[in-house]
């Protein structure tokens, strides 16, 4: 009888994800004998976890290791988008507790559900085979259509878990029917080997299969990312969702997304760089208009950041349309630094909310910078941030995003991408005018500032601020990350 | 195998009755049906290829995509239970409480 042989398998490219992946099954175990009051201990436990994987993840930084037979790698790119999940996770599980706590929904099963989508967000970024990051996006989001709908008493959450679920999974379809047509056209799904045989073809762009299998994958992953005219879940699954886990959701899905969009056509079809880039044009120009012109309209401030991070999607695409050493590392240093001044803004926004989140519009913002003046200053940064006014953060990223459109020649994106930008501050300065400028009805009596979400918002705005005035910190690493591709 | 293009056809078609169903039904858990039926027809198009290559990394790539349906099923029908217990309905015509 043959014996079967079980390859020799290197474990060291996925140490984080299994030390994640192992500690959200026992908290899914611990959980049964907390009493129910007592969940925030999970919370202290999971983010001692995300530190540990941080750690983890840090020392394999400039590793270039390939595992399970080239389906999964460890290089700096997958390390760095890592470290934003973990960035996006940690910040997240510290704001989660108390909004919980209020809204009645304080399940133990939040923070696995967490870790679990974080491990999927993992896989994304290191899979160097379609198979791997399938499995890593359904991980990650079958995770997060429960994180959407968690708050199971409210209708807006019910609502949001219901839609996003929905569009999340036909928009799979669209993915995986792509991913087989790239399969029948290559004869592989490894990205490394797609490569090889699209770059051997004479003509790539009259295989049909090939150039529909590319499109049709771009679609799948345009919804993850919420690129228009793939977002219209967005502010709904954005505004129903618990606030923690819209903060989550906005920085590190898209991330993920981000990541194997990336890898994917930038590994496995580089051969066809100028027709995709065509198609990306479009869908930038799309996204960063539709995003910001619907967003001025809006009075709901979580259905704002909704549109807002629409349109940062955008922005982030344009950098992907160029392409280039510049615009790839400004992706890396966006979706990083997005995570911290999105996270930061929301943590506020939960903190000004009442239980229930009946005051959640602009307006009700109003007096704040009176009543207290440390949270409006934040709040003032991480919204300068997000409209990407120095020194903060948010511009650089859109600084070396469009410097990497200028450079490839795309000056007309660059413009239209700085018209918008420009067009954005309207929206944001709308919430300050708000906080500093209008008479306060109320007196912000139910603001409870508690250390996690404390702690939180300190971190989120050290990691606006310091990218903002010492960008090399950060961006030395991006364009690190960026070379290996 | 010669008739590659037929096998290819009627996934196309079973992906196109899937995509139509989810556009135009109002019942969630036809929608998701139909969504199942449009991963069905992914399957088809990768079992087709798999056989038609010689080459099994489509039929494993079958297996994941039909583990995987089935952990969605599971977390989409409870939260179709959970819209369910709140609105009476499963109709996502009445998933109306948020617009623009």
């Amino acid at each position: 009888m043959d014996m079967i042989l079980i390859p020799a398998v290197n474990m060291a490219p996925i140490l984080p994800e299994i030390l994640l992946s192992v500690l959200a099954m026992i908290l899914l175990l611990i959980n049964v004998f907390v009493p129910g009051g007592k969940k925030s201990n999970l919370a202290y436990i999971s983010f001692l976890g995300i530190i540990a994987a941080g750690v983890l993840v840090a020392i394999g930084w400039g590793a270039h290791i390939e595992s399970f037979s080239g389906s999964v790698v460890l290089d700096n790119f997958a390390t760095f988008f890592k470290m934003t999940f973990l960035v996006a996770a940690g910040l997240a599980v510290l704001i989660s507790d108390s909004y919980m706590e209020r809204e009645g929904c304080n399940h133990g099963e939040l923070y696995p559900l967490i870790l679990f989508s974080v491990v999927g967000m993992m896989l994304m970024a290191s899979g160097t085979d379609l198979m791997t990051i399938f499995l890593g996006l359904e991980v990650m989001s079958v995770a997060l259509y429960v994180l959407a709908g968690f708050n199971r008493g409210n209708k807006k959450s019910n609502e949001a878990g219901l839609k996003y679920f929905l569009l999340g999974a036909f928009s799979t379809g669209f993915m995986l029917y792509g991913m087989a047509l790239i399969y029948g056209a290559t004869g592989t799904t490894r990205l490394f080997k797609i490569a090889e045989v699209v770059g051997q073809m004479t003509l790539p762009t009259t295989n049909i299969m090939l150039v529909a299998g590319m499109l049709l994958m771009m679609t799948g992953f345009a919804f993850k990312i919420a690129a228009a005219p793939f977002h219209m879940w967005t502010p709904d699954v954005y505004e129903g969702a618990p606030t923690p886990m819209t903060a989550f959701m906005s920085a590190g899905p898209k991330a993920a997304g981000f990541a194997a969009l990336l890898r994917i056509f930038l590994v496995a079809l580089p051969t066809l760089q100028v027709e995709w880039s065509q198609v990306l044009w479009v869908l930038a120009v799309l996204t960063m208009t539709v995003g910001n012109i619907t967003a001025l309209r809006q009075d709901n401030i979580k259905r704002i950041l909704a549109y807002s991070s629409i349109a940062h999607a955008g922005y982030a695409l344009v950098g992907f349309t160029a392409g280039n050493g510049t615009g790839i590392a400004g992706i890396l240093f966006y979706m990083l630094s997005y995570a911290f001044m999105n996270i930061g803004a929301f943590a506020i926004i939960i903190l000004v909310t009442k239980k229930g989140e009946t005051n959640g519009n602009v307006s009700d913002f109003a007096g704040l910078g009176f009543k207290h003046p440390l949270l409006a200053l934040a709040m003032t940064l991480f919204l300068f941030s997000l409209a990407g006014v120095p020194p903060a953060a948010g511009f650089i990223g859109k600084f070396y995003l469009f410097s990497g459109a200028i450079q490839e020649g795309y000056i007309w994106l660059a413009v239209i991408g700085v018209l918008n930008s420009a067009a954005s501050v309207y929206y944001y300065l709308r919430i300050m005018v708000y906080m500093y400028f209008k008479e306060s009805t109320e007196e912000f009596e139910w603001v409870k500032v508690t250390a996690p979400i404390a702690l939180a918002i300190v971190i989120a705005a050290v990691g606006t601020l310091i990218p903002g005035i010492v960008p090399s910190v950060i961006l030395e690493y991006a364009q690190m990350a960026v070379k290996l591709i | 195998m010669e008739n590659l293009n037929s096998y290819l056809i009627v996934s196309a078609v079973l992906f196109s009755i899937g995509t139509i169903g989810v556009l135009t039904r109002k019942n969630a858990i036809v929608m998701f049906m139909c969504i199942e039926l449009m991963l069905n027809a992914v399957n088809l198009t990768f079992v087709a290829f798999s056989r038609y290559l010689g080459n099994l990394d489509g039929q494993i790539f079958v297996f994941f995509i039909m583990t995987v349906a089935a952990a969605e099923a599971a977390v989409g029908l409870a939260l179709f239970i959970s819209f369910y217990n709140n609105k009476e309905s499963i109709d996502v015509d009445d998933a109306n409480l948020m617009k623009w």
